[in-house]
């Protein structure tokens, strides 16, 4: 039953999710790939679609990939099957934020919390720097490495517009505009190449 | 205002919140902090730091465990069901309405060329903002142990990224007993 694993799914991804934005990409990825829900390169396109769109990454996230999943039962599949998806991202977070709001301070002093803390922060970090290889992987050889990808001209004009958005990440260019111009790039090289 | 409408009230002020925040999370902290504070005097900004220090130890994403906790604290369980029904819809609708609007366009070949060059931008995004974790994350021998080990088991294994993340916390409790019973000897 697909409703139900998604919202199992994303239940799980919401209660291990520590951290804001893109902590929840690594466990996204893990779940979504293994079930062979989509592609990888799919999830990076929705990334695009997520910075460009109001709202969080996870809500947006689960909401796409319930009306991907749930799209084979027609429209209603794809209504139903994101409102699954989104209650159980949203699920965890509710439940234990009731929880902890009750006894706050308690929560606030406990030792146990800060420890597990301790090693979840710098673990996001690692997680996300993982997924980040393996999206790497799909931008510059999505046909897997081999030799003749480097003499492949779409590779050098990937890493150009990967190069140039790069610099401008870091100077603090508005996401939205790195996105749009990398679009535009994407275009031109695809039609003048 | 009676809790029903207080509630309704809640529902109102999240549902722009989550119309108008780019990017999620820490994006929204900002309108929180006018809404509710400024505006509605709900909560105090002493609240915003308390809601930061709880989103930041708890799982799921900054903006439910924020509206959750607002919604509780303004007007208890009814209040947080419809703070977060409120940050959620608008997403969800919009979302819902794209994911339709992309199946139709994905096969369009000018629509492939532009994700080419997208997914290379955001792979841009994604190095940016790991950077601004890192930035952030504790800093040490036993974190950068953390940090490497759980990259090396996700990039290497095929081990679920759900055990990483419950062994990294116990990692974490572990190690801090241990320098804490250092520090007190």
């Amino acid at each position: 039953m697909i409703f139900l694993e998604l919202f199992w799914t994303f239940f799980k991804i919401g209660a291990f999710t520590f951290g804001g934005g893109y902590a929840m990409l690594p466990l996204i990825q893990d779940a979504v790939l293994e079930k062979g829900w989509m592609e990888l390169s799919s999830i990076v396109n929705f990334i695009a679609v997520s910075e460009s769109t109001p709202g969080p990454f996870a809500i947006n996230m689960a909401t796409y990939i319930g009306s991907e999943m749930g799209g084979v039962y027609g429209v209603f599949g794809s209504i139903f099957g994101s409102a699954c998806a989104t209650l159980g991202v949203v699920a965890p977070s509710f439940i234990i934020i009731l929880i902890v709001a009750k006894c706050f301070d308690k929560f606030k002093e406990s030792k146990v919390v800060k420890g597990c803390m301790s090693g979840l922060k710098p673990a996001v970090v690692g997680l996300i720097g993982s997924a980040i290889i393996s999206v790497l992987m799909t931008v510059f050889f999505p046909s897997g490495v081999t030799v003749s990808v480097f003499k492949d001209l779409s590779f050098y004009t990937s890493l150009a517009i990967f190069g140039i958005s790069v610099v401008m990440a870091f100077k603090k260019v508005h996401p939205i505009i790195i996105i749009c111009l990398s679009a535009a790039c994407g275009i031109a090289v695809g039609y003048l190449l | 205002m009676n809790r029903f409408q207080k509630a309704l009230s809640l529902f109102v002020t999240f549902f722009k919140i989550g119309a108008f925040t780019f990017g999620g999370g820490y994006a929204m902290i900002p309108l929180i902090q006018k809404e509710i504070v400024e505006n509605k005097k709900w909560i105090t900004d002493d609240d915003i730091l308390e809601i930061i220090a709880i989103a930041e130890s708890t799982p799921g994403p900054i903006a439910i465990n924020s509206a959750t906790f607002v919604g509780y604290r303004v007007c208890g369980v009814l209040g947080s069901a419809f703070a977060t029904f409120g940050v959620v819809l608008p997403s969800f609708v919009i979302i819902l309405l794209i994911s339709h609007i992309l199946r139709q366009f994905q096969e369009i070949q000018a629509v492939q060329y532009a994700f080419n060059g997208i997914r290379a931008g955001v792979l841009a995004l994604l190095i940016k903002a790991l950077y601004t974790m890192y930035k952030k994350a504790p800093k040490g021998l036993w974190a950068y142990i953390v940090m490497a080990g759980a990259f090396a088991v996700t990039a290497f294994t095929n081990v679920n990224v759900l055990f990483v993340i419950i062994g990294c916390a116990f990692f974490g409790l572990i190690t801090s007993f241990i320098t804490k019973r250092r520090a007190s000897k």
